[in-house]
């Protein structure tokens, strides 16, 4: 393997059920359903698949998600928002942390 | 139309046409030969017409816009395609020959045609119900800011391009300062008393995707053009259709150029749906060029596939025979995929 991510596996993401057909299958199931519209829209969904994306940092998953977005009418605006969403999450993660940290200085140091 | 004339036609700009440029797509023979030339398959079904139901007439190229995925290469520079007076009355007379209910008319700005308004009324008098694809811009040009309300009092269906609900991609696609042109049209529309649940005055909004992907679900779309409409700028409309956008024309240049044609081809080509077929507007629709020439759609039209009777002679309005067409062959090829992606694509939006 000359490199880690290549862009033909995405299409090929069915063949994961070589080693077992029946998860693969349940998944697959899972997955469609879950990205019919319903109480959220497609576009919505698209819109955190599209975050979420970004957040685990898949470059399938952003090259499947940005071509998702655009069909579902979102515009890179609504895009870029979504991903501001992810990274102040994924900011916010970190320095809520920083709580911890002031408990552990405030128990340590003389006041 | 004269010069001082054409200049009231300035409207918003994204590009110029293939034709100001004398670029080589601005042949449709170049056309047909790029996308012949692709890595595909061909198109896979063979299509046989059904009755006419829909007889749409393309009454000219002239256009106050020049949008960048436009097929048909209007423009304000297109003063030289526009149907006369003459192939207008051979257009009525052919409608008098066929069972037609729907009068689709198109352009260009259809509007911007001299003998539009007659053209439409003669339909109105036949009871056939008349539908216009309007680019919302035009009703703001000198010479239409009447329309709105003639419209109105006639019963024409209005069936608008509208790429998007925000500002950005409708830009983006049709020129700078389309949108909020776009929105005071369509205001107007609705001061006549279009989109607000009339059947008479019925308003249809047109997306076309802002690049090289299909039209999504054109019901959450409607739902959210009507939501975004009416919240952002008190705008309300009847439906949404969504089309695909074709391998033709400025779109075609605009693929090509951006390394996408490829790409697209083939996402066209791996969406295709057996299942828009049976709806496919080229059964039930006859498409008339400016200059009288008959096709089996305005796809073709602009790619000059002109139909033909079975004895291989191109079909005329002037020399006009339902009979004879009935039994053509639709003329097919690879911009045909274009209408079997996905959901499918109509003149009337998503198929299946």
């Amino acid at each position: 393997m000359d490199t880690y991510y290549k862009p033909e596996h995405l299409p090929q993401f069915s063949t994961i059920a070589e080693g077992n057909k029946k998860l693969a299958d349940k998944f697959f199931d899972y997955y469609a359903e879950v990205f019919k519209a319903g109480a959220l829209s497609a576009r919505e969904k698209a819109l955190i698949a599209l975050a979420v994306s970004h957040a685990v940092q898949c470059p399938y998953c952003i090259d499947a998600y940005s071509k998702e977005s655009l069909q579902q009418g979102a515009d890179l605006e609504q895009m870029t928002e979504a991903l501001h969403v992810a990274a102040a999450i994924r900011g916010g993660a970190s320095l809520v942390h920083g709580v911890q940290m002031l408990e552990h200085v405030h128990r340590q140091v003389m006041a | 139309m004269g010069a001082v004339e054409t200049e009231k036609l300035i409207g918003p700009r994204a590009t110029t046409s293939l034709v100001s440029r004398a670029s080589p797509l601005a042949s449709s023979a170049q056309q047909v030969q790029v996308l012949r030339r692709l890595d595909l398959k061909d198109f896979p079904v063979k299509l046989k017409p059904a009755a006419i139901d829909i007889f749409q007439i393309n009454v000219g190229k002239l256009c106050n816009m020049t949008c960048r995925h436009c097929h048909v290469d209007a423009g304000p520079d297109r003063t030289a395609e526009i149907m006369s007076r003459e192939t207008v009355e051979l257009c009525l007379a052919a409608l008098d020959e066929t069972a037609a209910k729907v009068v689709d008319l198109t352009g260009g700005a259809p509007e911007l045609n001299p003998h539009f308004r007659y053209l439409v009324d003669q339909c109105v008098a036949r009871g056939k119900q008349v539908m216009d694809r309007c680019n919302l811009t035009v009703l703001l040009t000198g010479p239409c800011r009447d329309l709105p309300q003639w419209f109105a009092e006639r019963g024409v269906e209005i069936v608008c391009s509208l790429p998007h609900y925000r500002k950005r991609n409708t830009d983006l696609q049709r020129g700078d300062g389309t949108f909020d042109k776009s929105i005071e049209a369509l205001k107007r529309l609705n001061a006549a008393g279009y989109g607000r649940g009339n059947p008479r005055l019925r308003l249809t909004l047109m997306y076309n995707p802002v690049g090289a992907f299909l039209a999504g679900d054109q019901k959450s779309m409607e739902r959210e053009w009507k939501e975004g409409l009416a919240a952002n700028h008190g705008v309300t409309f009847d439906a949404l259709i969504a089309l695909n956008n074709m391998p033709i024309s400025r779109f075609l240049e605009w693929l090509e150029s951006s390394g996408n044609l490829q790409a697209y081809m083939e996402t066209l080509v791996n969406a295709y749906n057996p299942a828009t077929v049976a709806g496919l507007m080229c059964r039930n629709t006859l498409s008339v060029g400016w200059d009288g020439r008959l096709y089996d759609c305005d796809f073709n039209q602009m790619l000059e596939l002109d139909a033909r009777y079975a004895d291989g002679r191109a079909a005329h309005i002037r020399d006009f025979d339902p009979a004879r067409l009935a039994a053509r062959s639709i003329v097919t090829g690879r911009h045909c995929f274009g209408c079997t992606a996905g959901a499918g694509s109509s003149c009337g939006g998503a198929i299946a």
